[in-house]
């Protein structure tokens, strides 16, 4: 990554820089000075002399530059130059100050990186449910949720349609701080397959048998026709339980918590949609874009989440 | 005064103008074009997949340019928030470029891979529902249009004789890539390869 900005321009076009940009600053100047009148005052009853240009009745006064107006213009002229000397400007010359973008930029980092290193190496130490218990260490943590993980999860932890909630007691992939760091770090992808292929008549026998797990209202005929195909279909990844699995991802159908419900939706239309078309659940590792220390700060954030419950 | 000349002749007065403000552009810009930092690609730019390139122009017709910018500026504010700052040779490809100066929305220049697919389709549909303080416009009709990658392959034409290496067999195959798709598809086809070139963007 280096010479983003310093990369050198061929000589040539260098010189063109330098000429055009030392010319034109040369050549204001010397229109300045050129057309400086002094000569014109206001005479003793304040009038003033005009150019002679005249537009519908309106004349134009031939006054001197005000002074003021004139000393700036200097001071504009003597600043770019003390300027192009300090800093980059004039083609390849980098300035007397070394400065760049780039430098500046690595400067603020390291700054930063010095002040935030030891506190965050400090709470690297710290296990992750004690460290849930250190208010201060919440507050940074929640920045940090706030500004990476609330896009998907909600800025209170709830989740939304298809994004699961944290501060419940469900967890697809488990929510002891192994399991979290785990999901943190290497992102999850949850597959369930679409069913399509058993057709409409079991896939609402499916419906209704998975309705009964939770004990929300269902045809009892049908779902006891579907457990047979729960079985042999669903219970591999689901358990013949329903309880779900926390190594796959698979998620509890017992507890009337649906991660796929649709405002206005009932639960059953969400299930049949499951089963014909499957999900495709994707979250991205972030370690890549926060870093090992956050991650073990955020972490830490939602496992904190349970106590607020 | 002699000014008179200039004055009463449009002309030459326009010609002059010209003159002056060109010398802008001639020392600020002009060079630039022959600056290997910023005509070369980074390694491993590849011009955009087809689909992508249909995004890209979805994202225009979309006017997203006016609220995300795609230009994270090397500062630490921003390469905290967004990553590495972007450089010009992950630009090359682009004409026109969507760098954007109006940040009503976060800057997207390292968007890619940063949300799921799934995200993006629930974001587009209704920003509210994943994002409830959200004021964001909701693009339904990004699911309903799809598109027929007709224009595709005339479109790959006119990049790569602006230098963009397509090759031929990417431009044959453009129509039968993009057909039939949502827009949305795209789109977020687009938006996740966004930023993903540079290694280390961290």
């Amino acid at each position: 990554m280096n010479n983003l900005w310093g990369d050198s321009l061929p000589g040539f076009w260098s010189a063109w820089i330098i000429v055009i940009t030392l010319g034109t600053i040369a050549l204001s100047a010397w229109l300045l000075f050129a057309n400086r009148r002094t000569d014109k005052q206001p005479d003793a009853e304040g009038n003033v002399e005009t150019t002679g240009h005249a537009a519908d009745g309106i004349e134009e006064y031939d006054n001197a530059l005000p002074k003021w107006w004139f000393q700036l213009f200097v001071g504009t002229v003597i600043f770019s130059l003390g300027y192009l000397v300090l800093y980059p400007g004039l083609g390849n010359f980098a300035g007397v100050l070394g400065w760049s973008q780039e430098g500046q930029w690595e400067e603020e980092v390291a700054r930063a990186e010095e002040r935030f290193t030891p506190i965050f190496a400090q709470y690297q130490e710290v296990p992750i449910p004690e460290l849930a218990k250190d208010a201060d260490a919440m507050q940074v943590a929640e920045r940090i949720y706030l500004n990476n993980c609330a896009v998907c999860h909600g800025s209170n932890a709830q989740g939304g349609y298809g994004f699961p909630n944290l501060t419940d007691d469900d967890w697809l992939y488990g929510g002891e701080p192994d399991n979290i760091m785990m999901t943190l770090n290497n992102g999850r992808n949850g597959l369930m397959p679409a069913w399509q292929q058993l057709g409409e008549e079991n896939i609402e026998n499916l419906t209704q048998y998975v309705l009964s797990l939770s004990e929300l209202e269902h045809d009892a005929e049908r779902a006891e026709q579907g457990e047979s195909t729960f079985m042999s279909v669903c219970a591999a990844c689901h358990t013949p339980q329903g309880t779900g699995n926390i190594a796959l991802g698979a998620p509890n159908l017992t507890n009337d918590i649906w991660l796929y419900l649709a405002q206005g939706q009932t639960v059953a239309d969400s299930i049949r949609q499951t089963l014909r078309n499957g999900r495709n659940g994707h979250m991205p590792s972030q370690t890549a874009y926060i870093g090992e220390e956050r991650v073990h700060l955020v972490a830490a954030y939602v496992y904190s989440l349970r106590f607020s419950n | 005064m002699k000014h008179d000349i200039v004055e009463k002749n449009v002309g030459l007065l326009a010609v002059l103008i010209l003159v002056a403000i060109s010398f802008g552009g001639l020392a600020e810009v002009v060079p630039l074009f022959f600056q290997k930092q910023t005509t070369e690609p980074v390694e491993g730019l590849e011009p955009l997949t087809a689909l992508e390139l249909e995004g890209r122009d979805i994202y225009r017709r979309e006017g997203c340019v006016s609220c995300h910018s795609q230009m994270v500026r090397p500062f630490r504010a921003e390469t905290e928030r967004y990553g590495h700052y972007s450089v010009a040779g992950e630009s090359v490809y682009d004409h026109n470029f969507l760098w954007g100066s109006k940040r009503t929305g976060p800057d997207l220049a390292r968007v890619g891979g940063r949300y799921s697919d799934d995200w993006h389709r629930a974001h587009m549909y209704n920003p509210r529902d994943v994002v409830p303080e959200s004021i964001m416009p909701a693009y339904p009709w990004l699911f309903s249009n799809r598109l027929d990658g007709e224009d595709t392959p005339a479109k790959m034409r006119a990049l790569q004789s602006l230098g963009v290496p397509y090759t031929d067999e990417q431009i044959a195959n453009a129509t039968a890539e993009v057909n039939g798709t949502q827009e949305i598809t795209a789109l977020i086809a687009f938006l996740q390869q966004l930023g993903t070139v540079l290694e280390g963007t961290r």
